[in-house]
């Protein structure tokens, strides 16, 4: 297993957020982490990050804690697309890029010819060359999006933990970014995202992870997931359902008058 | 925290190489403190005390080159550099363009240690007194920092943490100026928080430098992760950075050189805050970069100022940190009318 965590809980103080949460990601997978606001999907992908200690349980990368491995191997193995797109300083989206590449520098090093290959290619598979003289001031909130993402792809990392990396996109750019992650997700790599998006969730990962009520409600394939049992419970909602190219849909209809969300 | 990319203009996408740079403002660093040895208000003959020293003739010439001009222009290089590396520092760690080396307490502390030893009278007992007393208050602001803001703690806990030394710091300085014995001492104290380089003598740069240097160090050693944190916290873990270590190194970094700059110097207001925001766009806004640049920058300014009150015919002599301080100011009312500008 890519990443295994085992009994995770995490509490604030005496409140619980989740409790005995087991999660498992094999490479080439792509996993989506849904649930209600709230239900703690960015806590979680926080602690399967190691960027956060949960308050039980614990987390291995194959088979090795993120002590055994060190900051900087972990870092090698793990890109973090953090939910929160500012950026502090409006450097070139070329330099910006090239953060990616700091887990793999040497003190003093300049960048490598490695560095510069990662950095290309990512700046490519996320269609931002054009940009890469700009500053981040320059660019619109869906290329700022892109060129985020291009940072964490030129980590190189067997792992990408993108949190919402959708939210604040068009939907042209959502289908883009969705497609750029499920190619990743193609070549032996795993991708864990954290969506609210539930017809693109089911669309294109292999497998969801839905967080609700205090735990995992359901997980496994997207349509054994979203039921409109399970969606009733966690989000409150009903859905209408569709196919189009033999390829099930759905969309949140109306507040199905039960459950947390509807509250 | 302000999101400052909403904060700073782009109208700079151009930055020149790095490394012309560097040679540029080095050497402009250079040409500032040749300037300073050769301005002064004895006459010299630079040349002929050069040569006295060089063969060792303990001329006139050769003692005020040496006791009086060397230390005055090797102390407003390091000061300087050290006010400008730690403004670098401090506003990549808060990521605010506002921020300064100050904001920590450990100048106010230094600050308070001096105003200590002038009102104990122990400001005559030994030479080397007034900088130890600096030294000794900015090591217990440090320790004071370190236990309220230690390990673990956040960055609104440590700028917290520094808010409350410098205002006890200012307190207790209050207070010695209030029950200070005469108006004579009053005036010596005053003085002094004004911030100068005159009639600093070289043991105060034997006793600075290695503090100094230490300080640099930790601080240039910093760079990466001040680039890695230009993405917030959560990122900058990822890449590999301890944000808890970080922040320690930029503390004890800033302690050891802003600590022994004020020691000496008294505070010198404006340069810790100035230089890196005039300068970061010729790093492209690169915070790690920012960090060598605003350290010569700041080294330029201080002596250039250090220059001008020697030479400018005002007397008494004006004081260093009043000069930066009026030039400084200016900058910050263009700096806030842009700001609201772009808001």
């Amino acid at each position: 297993m890519e990443i295994e965590a085992d009994a995770i809980s995490v509490r604030f103080g005496a409140v619980a957020l989740f409790e005995g949460v087991d999660f498992a990601m094999r490479a080439g997978e792509m996993v989506g982490l849904i649930g209600p606001n709230g239900a703690g999907k960015t806590t979680l992908l926080r602690v399967l990050a190691s960027l956060r200690a949960p308050e039980g349980g614990r987390v291995r990368y194959r088979g090795r804690s993120a002590a055994e491995l060190g900051r900087r191997e972990l870092a090698r193995r793990l890109a973090y697309l953090a939910q929160d797109a500012s950026v502090h300083w409006p450097m070139r989206v070329d330099a910006l890029v090239a953060l990616g590449r700091l887990p793999h520098r040497r003190p003093f090093q300049g960048v490598t010819a490695a560095d510069r290959d990662a950095i290309e290619q990512a700046m490519a598979a996320t269609a931002i060359m054009s940009l890469r003289s700009r500053t981040l001031a320059q660019v619109s909130s869906g290329e700022r999006m892109r060129v985020l993402l291009a940072r964490a792809l030129a980590v190189d990392a067997r792992v990408m933990l993108a949190d919402e990396p959708i939210a604040a996109l068009d939907p042209l750019h959502q289908l883009q970014v969705m497609q750029l992650l499920r190619a990743i997700a193609g070549e032996d790599r795993g991708v864990i995202v954290v969506l609210h998006d539930l017809a693109l969730a089911m669309r294109f990962c292999d497998r969801l992870v839905l967080l609700a009520r205090g735990g995992i409600l359901a997980q496994g394939a997207p349509a054994r997931v979203l039921t409109d049992d399970n969606l009733a419970q966690a989000y409150g909602v009903e859905v209408v359902r569709g196919e189009r190219d033999g390829i099930p849909f759905l969309l949140p209809w109306k507040p199905s008058g039960q459950g947390e969300g509807g509250a | 925290m302000m999101p400052a990319a909403a904060l700073e203009p782009a109208e700079h996408a151009w930055a020149p190489p790095h490394a012309l740079l560097l040679v540029c403002l080095s050497l402009l660093v250079l040409v500032l403190w040749c300037i300073s040895l050769a301005t002064g208000y004895a006459p010299l003959d630079l040349a002929q005390a050069l040569s006295d020293i060089a063969n060792g003739n303990k001329t006139l010439g050769a003692l005020v080159l040496v006791e009086l001009r060397l230390p005055r222009a090797l102390l407003g290089c390091f000061v300087g550099f050290s006010l400008g590396i730690t403004g670098a520092g401090m506003q990549g760690l808060l990521r605010n363009p506002l921020a300064e080396p100050g904001i920590i307490g450990v100048s106010g502390a230094a600050a308070f240690g001096a105003v200590a030893i002038f009102y104990f009278g122990l400001a005559g007992a030994f030479a080397l007194a007034l900088p130890l007393g600096g030294i000794a208050g900015a090591a217990a602001a440090t320790v004071l920092l370190y236990g309220l803001a230690g390990r673990g703690a956040g960055t609104m806990t440590l700028i917290l943490a520094g808010v409350a030394i410098n205002s006890f710091a200012a307190a207790l300085t209050a207070l010695a100026l209030n029950l200070s014995p005469n108006p004579y001492a009053v005036t010596e104290i005053v003085f002094w928080l004004l911030g100068s380089l005159a009639d600093r003598s070289l043991p105060y740069v034997w006793l600075v430098l290695p503090l100094m240097l230490l300080g640099w160090g930790l601080l240039i050693l910093s760079g990466p992760a001040l680039d890695a944190l230009t993405l917030g916290e959560d990122t900058a873990q990822s890449l590999g950075f301890d944000l808890a270590r970080l922040r320690l190194q930029l503390v004890a970094g800033t302690a050891l050189a802003v600590g022994s700059a004020v020691a000496v110097t008294g505070t010198i207001a404006f340069v810790g805050l100035v230089m890196p925001h005039l300068l970061r766009p010729l790093v492209a806004h690169r915070p790690g970069r920012l960090l060598l640049v605003s350290g010569l920058g700041g080294a330029a300014l201080t002596l250039a100022a250090d220059i001008g009150v020697r030479i400018l015919p005002i007397r008494p002599e004006l004081k260093l940190g009043v000069v930066t301080a009026i030039i400084g100011a200016p900058f910050l009312f263009g700096l806030i009318y842009r700001l609201r500008e772009e808001a």
